[in-house]
């Protein structure tokens, strides 16, 4: 018998993604997508079931089905529909809270995967440049990864009194796709982007199908515990920049906090303290247990997964490329073309010819 | 009408400002000494005004600011036959081929095309434009001497440990140069996270390959096969009074010993000698330096009295000495857990250095010398 596998948070294109991505799968007999909107796109196989995971309806809905593997994806990062920070914080903890109470409670459940985020290790200048796992994470002061913290202790608690049921938490890095929105994809689409002065933080990528990988690879494992996951290497904000060919405008903090509430006011984007935090002090994860103990490699490096990101987008600022490649090649023509009576004149120095020599000649 | 095409060039022998106006200025007009009458007087109708754009019959498009830029019109082409000459005047025939790597490089860098390793170390820049920067300073101004190099190991994990002294962590920078020309190697330095809470430094340092110290990190860089500064001394070491210079301070909790035990790497003991006397620190405002989060804000005899001038550090003669290798692979297992053993070899390692430091200061001989 195949698996029955419970998605939450299906209205949102990550879990969408993910869930078609798992119905795919021979192992797996059923899907099952539960929130409280109907997804946008075309959902294919999967059986949605309009729910709210902050009630105790839920339980009902997984004992009919007689699932045995849920999948949480329903920690978000953005208030985005859903309303305010209120609305956004009760759906994460709560809304975990009663998802794992009815877990607990349903006996089919054996397995259940937590997409968890590494916002949770959050970043400041007395952090380690890689974390592990073991690192044991400063409390969070608000926002997503305090959230994301609190849904992790529930989650630990979870695993504790149900210590039968495979518990999986898979951190991911800051997701980076065409079409993904989030905090960060937001902050790397705005035309001109303000970075912190004097500040160059590292950046780790995930790709969204590495994310969806993840996962189903997580579903379809054994393996239990936490792990890191993200793209290999790392590239400086600066740099992730220069690459994606966008002007940037370098503010003290303070005024970055003023741009913050102006660019959430029309929308465009939204720097919360703790994107603040990240793009002062930047963040790195170490994958080396996700490669070796879970098995999962993410098929894009960092670097890969913002050009994929990058290739969705309008550079406005390739002015600097194209100048330096003109006269590049123009240079490089030139060389060809000067190079030949150089070589033709054999081994003798005298052969080279000098374009130009300036009257009265001071060289020298 | 031959003359219409001449922009002309000032006023043309007529009184006045040159600005296209046929009325003379009034200084010119003073200067004259017309009647009072003649300043009511409408400029003279005829005849097309030669400064007037509309004026100008055939040929040539009229004038406009836009146009008057020096820079504008030069096509690209020459612009480079201007480069390459101007570079072959400066670097000789080779200056082609250089200029093209140049400018690839320059491209590489605007381009982001460039590597940084998972600390954030960026080992072109560093190479190229750091120890670039930095070695005109130690060979000339310190006139660094490097003694004893053979004892860092050539590669594979090494833990090189230091004095610190100098106000201002110009030893830090000085090792990275001398380890580099030297040794060959780039040295991963370890920082406090003060480093990385200011701007700019903390960019630079990241690039640069310091990180912060803390025992994850420096077993990562040691496990990776890394020669790792680490300076145990800190803000206690740096930020001493002149009065104490080489006296070694506390050598931390000794997590650096326990780092090097972990990972099974060499300490290599370094004594440096000159560092002291760059910023001799007669004072320090230690409210305000709590104020401002800082460990001190120094006091030398030139720096607030002089200004930024005050910042030039004195050219004291520099010795570096790197001393036989400390092994730690002998230990069995749990040895970094051991405090005694912990504590035994930091007061090792600090008492080796410290001995150096004298015979170091006999030999040198006068600070400036």
């Amino acid at each position: 018998m195949g698996k029955v596998v419970l998605v939450t948070g299906v209205s949102r294109d990550l879990g969408r993604r993910f869930a078609r991505a798992i119905a795919d799968d021979p192992a797996v007999d059923r899907v099952i997508g539960v929130d409280v909107v109907p997804p946008r796109g075309d959902i294919g196989p999967i059986s949605f079931v309009r729910a709210d995971i902050r009630t105790p309806v839920i339980a009902k809905v997984m004992a009919r089905e007689d699932v045995d593997t849920v999948v949480h994806m329903s920690v978000i990062a953005t208030p985005g529909a859903t309303g305010g920070r209120n609305a956004m914080k009760e759906l994460n903890v709560i809304g975990t809270m009663q998802l794992l109470a009815a877990c607990q409670k349903v006996e089919s459940v054996e397995h259940v995967v937590v997409k968890s985020t590494t916002a949770v290790y959050g970043a400041t200048s007395r952090d380690p440049a890689m974390f592990t796992e073991a690192f044991e994470p400063r409390v969070a002061r608000g926002g997503y990864a305090k959230d994301a913290q609190e849904v992790e202790g529930y989650v630990r608690g979870f695993a504790r009194r149900r210590p039968n049921v495979r518990v999986l938490m898979l951190r991911m890095a800051n997701v980076l796709g065409p079409g993904v929105q989030s905090p960060m994809t937001s902050y790397l689409r705005l035309p001109v982007v303000p970075t912190v002065l004097g500040f160059d933080p590292r950046l780790q990528f995930l790709h969204a199908d590495d994310l969806v990988a993840a996962l189903r690879h997580g579903v379809l494992s054994d393996v239990a515990g936490t792990f890191n996951v993200a793209g290999d290497g790392v590239l400086t904000l600066r740099q992730a920049l220069r690459r994606m060919q966008r002007p940037t405008v370098a503010l003290p903090p303070a005024a970055l906090t003023g741009i913050g509430q102006l660019v959430r006011r029309v929308r465009l984007a939204e720097l919360s303290p703790e994107l603040l935090a990240l793009l002062t002090y930047g963040r790195g994860v170490d994958t080396s247990r996700c490669r070796d103990e879970l098995g999962f490699r993410p098929d894009f490096t960092t670097a890969e997964a913002l050009a994929d990101f990058a290739a969705d987008l309008a550079p406005t600022f390739a002015a600097p490329d194209l100048v330096l490649g003109s006269l590049e090649d123009r240079l490089r023509s030139r060389a060809a073309v000067a190079a030949p009576p150089a070589e033709a004149g054999s081994a003798t120095d005298t052969g080279v010819v000098r374009p130009f020599v300036p009257p009265g000649g001071s060289r020298g | 009408m031959g003359d219409a095409d001449i922009i002309p060039i000032g006023t043309r022998g007529r009184p006045g400002r040159g600005s296209g106006g046929n009325r003379p200025s009034a200084p010119a007009r003073d200067l004259a000494g017309g009647r009072a009458g003649a300043r009511r007087t409408p400029p003279p109708a005829a005849g097309p005004r030669p400064a007037e754009p509309g004026a100008s019959a055939v040929g040539r498009p009229p004038t406009t600011t836009a146009e008057r830029g020096p820079l504008d019109g030069v096509p690209v082409g020459d612009w480079l036959s201007a480069f390459q000459q101007a570079a072959v005047e400066l670097f000789g025939d080779d200056a082609e081929a250089q200029l093209a790597r140049f400018l690839a490089f320059l491209r590489r860098r605007l381009t982001g095309d460039y590597v940084v390793d998972e600390f954030g170390f960026d080992a072109e820049i560093t190479q190229r434009f750091f120890i670039a920067a930095l070695r005109p300073i130690a060979q000339r101004w310190f006139r660094l001497e490097v003694r004893g190099i053979e004892n860092v190991p050539v590669e594979g994990g090494a833990l090189v440990v230091s004095n610190h002294s100098g106000t201002v962590p110009v030893d830090g920078l000085m090792t990275m140069v001398a380890v580099h020309d030297h040794a060959g190697r780039s040295l991963r330095p370890l920082g406090a996270d003060l480093v990385f809470r200011l701007p700019v430094v903390s960019a630079l340092a990241r690039k640069s390959g310091t990180t912060l110290a803390c025992n994850d990190d420096a077993e990562r860089l040691l496990r990776n096969g890394e020669l790792v500064g680490v300076w145990p001394e800190g803000f206690k070491g740096i930020g001493k009074p002149f009065s104490e210079r080489y006296k070694l301070q506390r050598f931390g909790r000794g997590g650096f010993v326990s780092a090097a035990l972990r990972t099974g790497v060499p300490i290599v003991p370094l004594s440096v000698v000159g560092a002291e006397e760059i910023y001799p620190l007669v004072g320090n405002l230690p409210s305000l330096a709590r104020l401002l989060g800082m460990p001190y804000i120094p006091i030398t005899p030139t720096f607030p009295l002089l200004g930024p001038l005050g910042l030039v550090p004195l050219p004291s003669k520099w010795v570096m000495e790197f001393g036989e290798p400390i092994r730690t692979d002998e230990y069995d297992e749990g040895a970094a857990d051991d405090p005694m053993l912990v504590f035994n070899l930091t007061d090792q390692v600090r008492e080796t250095i410290q001995q150096s430091l004298y015979r170091l200061l006999v030999d040198r001989g006068g600070a400036f010398g």
